[in-house]
């Protein structure tokens, strides 16, 4: 697996913000971080340690300060071609149906409407919204709308999907069935996936790998765990395994002093 | 209980019609009461006209099929001082709104263009345009030109970034962008000011036509004023505001169906 290209690697990434009045703020500080193709890697940390920061640069919305990514073995330059995007907030366009905004992907790469409308039927049917097509997304519930924003970035069959605490809002029952729901989809056909989170248990139950970032500012990867657990896994039954409970530990033991470094930084 | 309510408020509301017409039918009928401010009892018909015969006038108008004519150029006005002007106003605010320095150059004028009380130019555009209904036009446009402007500015100031970066990574060229983001987006600020435009549309459409033509029903009350037939002035008046009223209507039919997708009060939720 290490001899392969990786489907996305961040190498040394620096990202300095510089405010108008001049002052700057280091977020991320000579990361490196590497996923290869078909492997689910989450990265959790502390709030404000520049997750979402490393997720920007990885998708070509920031560019970095310093360093380098790489898609399959190729600099990036402007947006990330290979990949999707789930957003932590709002992002469906709300003038357009689910369906329409299911579809939308498919438009703008110049499908014919005809056809986009009835594949974005399919992944609706898929994500479990069959039915909701013509419905607009202030008439959905938050989980529906994250369903369909689901839909939305994976119809387009993206190589690499890039998550950025996409559940986050949603209550508990609503968010582990939507986990398994992305585990079913992903299993599928697998692609590499890089998943944001500061849920230390849904980053478990849902890996192959955990990396642990550091406080921020200046924040970097500070411990990298493989996470053996067996697939298929439910994510409400897996969470009770002895193993789990053991790499809960584990993990939890190198995040706790960021997670404490960073609460201390807040009070401030 | 809330509809007995509510039958109750047209009551009073009809009442207060009836009664308002009733005491300016009183007052100003020659004869019925003595005279109590004017010396001659026909001056207070003469300066206030009389209800009964403002009606009358009205409706000789419509029987004989003469206003017409009058309301259907004013209503061209309208529609194409709010048509112009809307699309100017939706060109210049998406530019201006996405290029920061076309914004920046023409703020200045922009605010002046805007403070001037725009009604004065009247006259100017009657020499330029002529008295024919282009120069209503074109006061008309200046009226709803800004309120457009405006509001697309500020609507696509305001889309969300999250949305405009989705749209991005899901593959949305620049033009593309324009139109499946930024114009939808800006459509809705357009619609939520449609009852303002349209209404300075009407208001650009009368006054021009009041300041000098040949037709429309600013026209009409321009001619019973140099007769000096109050009547057919309030007649005139009454026409104008039952025209507006419909044209309002007629507004709020076309946004219910434009912004279907916007939640409103109390059926949704909001994020």
């Amino acid at each position: 697996m290490s001899a392969a290209v990786p489907a996305l690697a961040l190498d040394a990434v620096t990202v300095t913000f510089v405010s108008p009045d001049g002052s700057r703020y280091t977020a991320v500080q000579h990361a490196t971080l590497r996923v290869q193709p078909g492997e689910f890697v989450s990265v959790v940390g502390p709030t404000g340690c520049g997750k979402s920061t490393l997720l920007n640069v990885a998708v070509g919305l920031l560019q970095p300060s310093g360093g380098q990514v790489s898609v399959f073995g190729t600099p990036l330059a402007g947006l990330n071609p290979k990949a999707g995007y789930l957003f932590q907030t709002e992002a469906l366009m709300p003038w357009r149906t689910a369906r329409a905004n299911v579809a939308a992907g498919l438009e703008f790469r110049g499908v014919e409407r005809g056809d986009a409308g009835a594949r974005a039927d399919e992944w609706l049917q898929r994500v479990g919204l069959r039915g909701f097509g013509g419905r607009y997304p202030h008439q959905l519930s938050g989980g529906m709308r994250k369903r369909v924003s689901l839909a939305q970035t994976l119809i387009l069959d993206p190589q690499i999907i890039l998550m950025d605490e996409p559940f986050s809002a949603l209550d508990i029952q609503t968010r582990q069935l939507m986990e398994n729901q992305l585990l079913e989809l992903w299993s599928a056909n697998r692609k590499s996936v890089l998943f944001i989170t500061h849920d230390l248990e849904e980053a478990i139950s849902l890996s192959d790998r955990v990396v642990v970032l550091s406080a921020g500012p200046q924040s970097h990867p500070i411990g990298d765990f493989t996470i053996d657990l067996p697939r298929p896994r439910d994510v409400a039954e897996i969470r009770l395994t002895p193993r789990f409970i053991e790499l809960h530990r584990l993990i939890w033991h190198a995040m706790r002093d960021e997670v404490l470094k960073s609460y201390a930084q807040q009070l401030q | 209980m809330r509809s007995s309510s509510s039958k109750h408020l047209r009551l009073w509301q009809a009442l207060l019609f009836i009664g308002f017409i009733s005491l300016w039918y009183v007052a100003t009928s020659p004869t019925l009461l003595p005279p109590i401010y004017f010396d001659d009892p026909h001056k207070a018909a003469f300066f206030f006209g009389e209800p009964l015969k403002v009606f009358q006038r009205t409706w000789d108008w419509f029987a004989s099929g003469s206003i017409y004519a009058h309301l259907w150029v004013t209503l061209l006005e309208t529609l194409l001082a709010f048509v112009i002007g809307t699309a100017c106003g939706l060109a210049m605010g998406l530019w201006l709104a996405l290029s920061p320095t076309a914004s920046a150059l023409f703020d200045p004028y922009i605010k002046a263009l805007n403070s001037m009380p725009r009604v004065i130019l009247a006259p100017i555009f009657a020499v330029w345009f002529g008295l024919d209904i282009a120069s209503k036009v074109a006061l008309g446009v200046t009226l709803v030109f800004f309120i457009v402007f405006f509001n697309v500015y500020q609507g696509v100031r305001e889309v969300s970034f999250t949305v405009v970066a989705n749209a991005r990574i899901l593959g949305a060229s620049d033009r593309q962008l324009l139109r499946h983001v930024y114009v939808p987006s800006a459509m809705s600020w357009v619609f939520a000011s449609l009852h303002n435009s349209v209404g300075l549309a009407f208001v650009g459409a009368v006054v021009g036509e009041y300041l000098g033509s040949s037709r429309g029903v600013g026209y009409l009350i321009l001619q019973a004023e140099g007769t000096f037939d109050i009547n057919a002035v309030f007649a005139g008046i009454l026409v104008l505001t039952a025209f507006a009223l419909l044209l309002d209507w007629g507004v709020t039919l076309a946004e219910r169906r434009l912004l279907v997708w916007q939640p409103r009060g109390g059926e949704t939720e909001k994020m």
